[in-house]
């Protein structure tokens, strides 16, 4: 099924523009079998262009690619697939509506384009690749009804059928738990042993230092740093994809000594999610909120943001009790939330920036005959733009012609556009990059200095230590323990969660 | 439940009904009855089936069945062809069928023109070629053995009570059809294509399926059963009347999304569909014996097209609500 000897699958050279901007100038990269190697690097430098040239979806402008020996100008897809080059996307590229057995086998079909697909085959070639990769999924339910942690594999299975020799992994632990990862790299470790070349792309440098091997950091379309992975230390690698010295140091502002409580908790439950859950966030107060999964973090924010039913207990707003059984009423009070999938819950992808940015205060703005004036709005929306330093040609352009890290900034400027007493941002730098995501850091504790009241919920604990007052973990729905200020530490909350 | 199991629940349930108000209602007769009122809708089903599955929507098979009856028709006339053969007018309406197929491909595939409005313009084109170009006329004098098809009974007797009972032969291959489709939809790299379609284009193109010549083939299958229909529609009535079915696309598409083909694409069964061809025949047919007039019975047909994807949508909050419960029971499991 796979290749035996060391191979070695390398670009040379390769210059692609798209127009007029040069995407990759001039980029080299060599990855041998039986190594995990990290392709790492910001949104916008490069790493999606390479790995569409080196699947066949591009071609580049000159450069040569190097498949086990084999030359190439470029590649079709189905040259690559030949080759063996797989690329598992973020989004997986699964379909929903079959059942795991097909999501792993109709590509097998389709590569020995029989005509009749069998069920009883369907479900051999999926139990031979997921017993292959050595996991244990049930093949026979609907691909919906699995986590992303099973879609992962699913996919990884996929790709072993169709002989995978090099395969590309797009950001493959974005929305994973801890365990989950842990799961996901001994897969990609004895993939590794039998031969496989992983390119293994991501943000999160931990985790990179964890499973990778070699790596090649990306820039503005060259390559900046390359070599063995153990040569490298995590600062010198964010500096590498940044061009700028990062502080990984706790940025936490200080706190004034007798700022009011702006949000109270008192024995806040709800049925089988969330028990007895109390505390308060001041003026100016930065509190990370992290459990594992399910642990019922994301409902709590939810409930305090009238979206998930409460049982019991109480919330108190700016000292006054109150009741939110809707996001309105949440709105009305002075609380506001940015939900973790800014794809889905966030934005309206195909609208105007401008128009992201004012569509919440959308009701404030109206003049005495209800009529919306656009000059204001766009007054308002470019003040925000270059506050948050959204880069963009033109406000009007869609969204979805930003890169993740400036439409996370879309949706922060959407939410602080309205000035809300609490913010309670979830995720709020899932899928952004290094850079980006200092600057986010940066935005909400500058918004924290000015007053407002933070409640951030993340699987980060780096961003976490980095930027609160306080840490509260979360498990089984109950708050297990509280870290504050100098006991803040990447250790002990991974300790605490694990 | 499985909504085929939810709709044979729903046929049983009305069957009593009305059978407890008109005895006349389990009899063989009225059962051979509404099979026979079905073909025609059931072919037209399979085909506007398959378009749902892979995330479109037809409105244009409705023109697409009497613009290939009624063609054939007039071809047979003008040309003289011999008027004692069924198999040309068949074959005739099927090719127009798959031509008119071919436009609305051309449309979607080629084009890239969404599915609704792309089938509505060529519903409007159809209609207005047939009417200026090939005819408006109403025509009685069908050929002959078109006209004596549509007696041709596998079975026939009469009851005790001198009912004469029925069974028309084209239950046998209506069936084969049925079959075919669902084996196609099944089992073939077409069929699995059309449900990957519908379960997402970006991962089917990625997968390596063609998109446009998956969607091609699904507009030329859809045309070809229409085409049938339209023919066969003909010869039952015993009239080609180029104003007919129109309007019958409600009473289809209640019928398949009842079925249980998700609207979104991505979901549906054949067998799911004839149960739906065959629930919609029930209400409309019946609705009489209850007392309601039969005025009522588009506004019974529209409201359960309203139904069927209320249950729908309804069903999809209910799974994505187990959804989160399961994956929150995995991380459970896994501490």
């Amino acid at each position: 099924m796979l290749a035996t000897q060391t191979a070695e699958y390398s670009v040379k050279d390769i210059v692609k523009s798209f127009g007029g901007a040069k995407a990759l100038a001039g980029v080299s990269m060599s990855v041998s079998s039986e190594e995990v190697h990290c392709l790492a690097g910001e949104n916008g430098s490069g790493k999606s262009t390479l790995i569409k040239i080196m699947s066949g979806v591009h071609a580049p402008d000159s450069g040569l690619i190097t498949l086990a020996g084999k030359e190439f100008a470029h590649l079709s897809p189905r040259q690559a697939v030949n080759e063996g080059v797989q690329v598992i996307f973020q989004d997986f590229s699964l379909l929903p509506n079959l059942t795991v057995a097909e999501n792993i086998a109709l590509p097998t079909n389709i590569l020995k384009s029989s005509k009749i697909v069998g069920k009883r085959e369907t479900r051999k070639i999926a139990e031979e690749a997921l017993g292959y990769i050595g996991v244990d999924i049930d093949i026979n339910s609907p691909l919906v009804e699995t986590s992303i942690a099973s879609k992962q594999l699913i996919a990884i299975a996929r790709a072993t059928n169709l002989g995978v020799k090099m395969l590309f992994m797009d950001e493959p632990t974005t929305a994973l738990t801890r365990k989950e990862v842990n799961k996901l790299f001994e897969v990609v470790d004895q993939l590794r042993k039998r031969g496989v070349a992983i390119v293994f792309v991501s943000h999160k440098i931990d985790e990179i230092q964890e499973i990778c091997n070699t790596i090649t950091v990306l820039r503005n379309g060259e390559v900046v740093a390359e070599g063995l992975m153990s040569k490298f230390k995590a600062k010198e690698i964010a500096t590498a994809m940044t061009g700028s010295e990062i502080a990984t140091s706790r940025i936490a502002p200080p706190l004034g000594k007798d700022s009011r409580s702006l949000l109270e908790l008192e024995k806040l439950t709800s049925k089988n999610t969330f028990d007895d859950v109390s505390f308060s966030i001041s003026e100016g107060e930065i509190i990370g909120l992290t459990g594992l999964l399910g642990s019922g973090r994301t409902e709590l924010a939810e409930a305090i943001f009238g979206k998930y039913p409460v049982d019991a207990g109480c919330i108190k707003v700016d000292g006054k009790e109150v009741t939110l059984n809707s996001p309105e009423a949440a709105l009305a009070s002075g609380i506001g939330y940015v939900p973790p999938d800014r794809l889905t819950q966030g934005l309206f992808l195909e609208q105007s920036i401008l128009r992201n940015i004012v569509a919440v205060g959308l009701d404030r703005q109206r003049s005495r005959w209800g009529a919306i004036s656009k000059s204001k709005l766009a007054k308002i929306g470019s003040s925000w733009i270059s506050e948050l330093r959204i880069k963009t040609k033109n406000p009007i352009n869609p969204v979805s012609s930003l890169s993740g890290g400036n439409q996370q900034r879309v949706v922060l400027a959407k939410w602080l556009s309205i000035n809300p007493k609490v913010m309670i941002l979830n995720g709020p730098t899932v899928g952004v990059d290094v850079g980006s995501k200092r600057e986010i850091l940066e935005i909400i504790r500058d918004r924290a200095q000015a007053g407002m009241a933070f409640l951030l919920v993340s699987d980060d604990i780096p961003e976490l230590v980095q930027i609160c007052h306080k840490v509260l973990v979360i498990r089984h729905g109950k708050i297990s323990k509280e870290f504050n200020d100098k006991q803040i530490s990447e250790s002990a909350i991974y300790k605490e969660l694990n | 439940m499985r909504n085929e199991t939810v709709l044979i629940l729903a046929i049983v349930v009305f069957s009593l009904v009305i059978g407890s108000k008109s005895p006349e209602f389990f009899t063989l007769a009225n059962l051979f009855d509404i099979l026979r009122s079905s073909f025609v809708q059931l072919l037209f089903a399979l085909g506007v089936l398959i378009v749902i599955i892979s995330g479109g929507i037809d409105v244009s098979f409705p023109i697409v069945g009497i613009f290939a009856g009624y063609t054939a028709v007039v071809i047979m006339q003008k040309f003289e062809l011999n008027g004692e053969s069924l198999l040309i007018p068949i074959v005739l309406a099927i090719v127009i069928g798959t031509l008119l197929g071919g436009v609305n491909a051309i449309a979607i595939a080629g084009f890239g023109i969404p599915t609704l409005i792309a089938t509505l313009g060529t519903a409007g084109i159809f209609r207005g070629l047939m009417l200026t170009l090939i005819g408006s006329s109403f025509i009685s004098d069908i050929p002959i053995a078109l006209d004596q098809f549509s007696t041709s009974d596998l079975v026939k007797f009469e009851s005790a009570t001198g009912t004469l009972v029925r069974l028309h032969v084209l239950v046998i291959p209506i069936t084969l059809i049925t079959i075919l489709i669902s084996l196609i939809l099944s089992r073939t790299l077409f069929g699995r294509s059309v449900y990957a379609l519908g379960g997402g284009v970006e991962p089917t193109r990625r997968l390596g399926i063609s998109v446009k010549g998956t969607q091609t083939k699904i507009y030329l299958l859809a045309g070809a059963l229409s085409g049938l229909a339209g023919i066969l529609y003909v010869s039952l009535q015993r009239k080609a009347n180029p104003y007919d079915l129109a309007g019958s696309e409600l009473d289809i598409i209640a019928a398949v999304v009842l079925g249980g083909a998700s609207i979104m694409g991505g979901y549906g069964t054949v067998f799911g569909t004839v149960l739906g061809v065959l629930f919609i025949n029930l209400i409309k047919n019946n609705l009489v014996l209850l007392g309601v007039s039969s005025s009522w019975q588009r506004a019974a047909v529209g409201a359960l097209l309203v139904i069927g994807i209320t249950l729908q949508a309804i069903g999809e909050s209910r799974r994505n609500k187990r959804r989160r419960a399961l994956s929150e029971s995995e991380v459970e499991s896994s501490e």
